[in-house]
């Protein structure tokens, strides 16, 4: 991707930039174009501030945080997912108008709001956790950080569901969604199955409700997510080797018999 | 299966290729697909040309390795086909080349972001692709060619013959250029298996315990180096695919005559 030259910015100076905006809702919009002034270090989701409080006021778009930590900014910038708060425009070839669109795999609301409601109701199905009995009189646990780090990856998720957005399993066939659950759910999969202290298996429900075959790795999850998780080499290829562990591998099933191991 | 379940939010569309990405992301599937065509198309005519002196001196492609037992002529087809399933088995069902292939091959995505091929996707959870589940079935018998191509690799530093093309030549313990190419060889297959990530999952990914005792403990130390090795998988899976290529076409122009394997012995 070009590198706008941007570098000779000064504060307090500023160029011209086009943002293509996508406006409308689920029956259908159109890209408008904003031209607008850009100052020296600012990220897409500033120049759409200025979009917004300048020329189009009631231009709907998901932000909080501004520091890449809500998961609230997901959009696509010139068609890729990201979170506009942590893409730069120096990034961005700015002789060109830029476009901004709403995540595709999920049904829009209005402008760059989209439904992510498909995503907390996979979460509702997962089989939560479930602790084993406390080490201690007081209810507390012991952990030793060797088994718990492995989780802590996991749990630097911000639920910006563009995992979600970019995998081709949904968003080129929506009619999947009823059977997979997406990366962000294997993540939490992951955790979960992972934790030094969880005594639940849900080796089963990660192969039959979760749908773990449909992803062919193609690791674009892994390529999106903006907290740098390695979601497929550190979740999903370890879950689907616990698939084969249960159910793949006759050498295990003969081992569990003779030694009366599960 | 409600209509806003199938839904897609505009402007953006279903279909083929449809994306709205305004970079080269075409570029990283072509180069890879263009790569694997020419390296695995090449092994695959060499694992056929079994009339093409294949071997010299201390020497074996590692096409051939194991060398069959016996006389090849007894075989009425090249004796690589004999055990090449399992590295070609191997690779085929590797976590990086599936990668690589699903998006340079069958397109499923091309890239990310751009429209997949294909009306319907059901990925691995139907056949022929359930298949893949094999891969570490695969792994285990490419644990034992990592030994077998070690052997080739250090047998290539003692000669046995005393006359190569007609030439005397010394026997015994030395060292050539094809000696150094076969260690390479051996060196980036073994870090290859020594990745990959069901390997990764058999030293210690599957346990959820690594402070019960002393086996777990050990096993995460393992585990940790392994994880560590398996971040360049993809670097080790084309590292050792372009080498195994190298080393097959220097052991057979050595062994063709066409050029002169520098070594201690007196040369051939």
């Amino acid at each position: 991707m070009t590198q706008a030259d941007t570098s000779h910015l000064e504060p307090g100076t500023s160029r011209t930039v086009t943002l293509r905006v996508f406006r409308g809702d689920a029956s259908g919009g159109e890209f408008v174009d904003y031209t607008v002034e850009m100052d020296e270090g600012q990220v897409v989701l500033d120049v759409l501030h200025t979009v917004q409080a300048t020329q189009a006021g009631d231009l709907a778009v998901r932000w909080n945080c501004k520091a890449g930590k809500c998961g609230s900014c997901s959009a696509e910038v010139n068609g890729k997912p990201c979170l506009m708060c942590m893409t730069r425009m120096n990034t961005l070839d700015v002789s060109k108008p830029i476009s901004v669109t709403p995540i595709k795999t999920f049904p829009l609301i209005k402008d760059l709001v989209t439904d992510v409601s498909f995503n907390y109701e996979g979460a509702k199905q997962i089989p939560a956790f479930a602790p084993r009995a406390p080490d201690a009189a007081d209810g507390s646990y012991r952990m030793m950080q060797q088994d718990i780090e492995r989780g802590q990856e996991f749990r630097k998720c911000i639920e910006c569901f563009l995992c979600q957005d970019v995998c081709h399993v949904i968003r080129d066939h929506p009619e999947n969604k009823p059977n997979f659950l997406g990366p962000r759910q294997f993540v939490r999969l992951a955790e979960l199955e992972m934790h030094p202290l969880d005594t639940a298996d849900r080796t089963e429900f990660i192969r039959e409700a979760g749908g773990i075959a449909y992803c062919n790795i193609t690791k674009c999850c892994t390529e999106v997510c903006p907290e740098s998780i390695h979601i497929t080499d550190n979740a999903i290829i370890p879950l689907k080797e616990r698939v084969v562990d249960k159910y793949y591998d006759p050498f295990r099933w003969i081992f569990g018999k003779l030694t009366g191991r599960d | 299966m409600a209509q806003v379940d199938r839904a897609v939010s505009p402007p953006h569309r279903l279909g083929f290729l449809r994306t709205l990405r305004t970079d080269a992301w075409w570029f990283e599937p072509a180069a890879i697909g263009i790569g694997l065509s020419v390296f695995l198309g090449y092994l695959t005519v060499s694992a056929f040309l079994d009339g093409w002196a294949y071997e010299i001196g201390p020497y074996l492609t590692p096409v051939f390795e194991p060398k069959l037992a016996g006389s090849f002529d007894a075989w009425y087809f090249s004796p690589a086909l004999l055990i090449l399933w399992v590295p070609v088995g191997f690779r085929a069902t590797c976590y990086y080349y599936r990668r690589a292939y699903y998006r340079s091959y069958l397109l499923s995505p091309p890239g990310c972001a751009v429209g997949d091929a294909g009306k319907k996707y059901s990925g691995e959870s139907t056949f022929p692709l359930v298949m893949q589940n094999l891969h570490r079935f695969f792994m285990y018998a490419a644990l034992v060619f990592v030994v077998l191509l070690w052997i080739g690799a250090i047998r290539s530093f003692y000669n046995t013959e005393s006359i190569i093309d007609g030439v005397a030549v010394e026997t015994g313990w030395g060292i050539g250029l094809g000696s150094i190419v076969l260690v390479i060889n051996a060196t980036l297959l073994m870090m290859y298996s020594f990745s990959c990530h069901s390997f990764r999952h058999l030293v210690g990914g599957g346990s959820s315990c690594f402070s019960c005792s002393a086996v777990s403990r050990a096993r995460k130390r393992i585990w940790d180096r392994v994880s560590a090795w398996n971040e360049s998988h993809r670097t080790w899976a084309w590292a050792s695919l372009i080498w195994i290529v190298f080393t097959d076409v220097y052991i057979r122009l050595v062994a063709n005559g066409h050029i002169t394997d520098p070594n201690t012995w007196g040369g051939f």
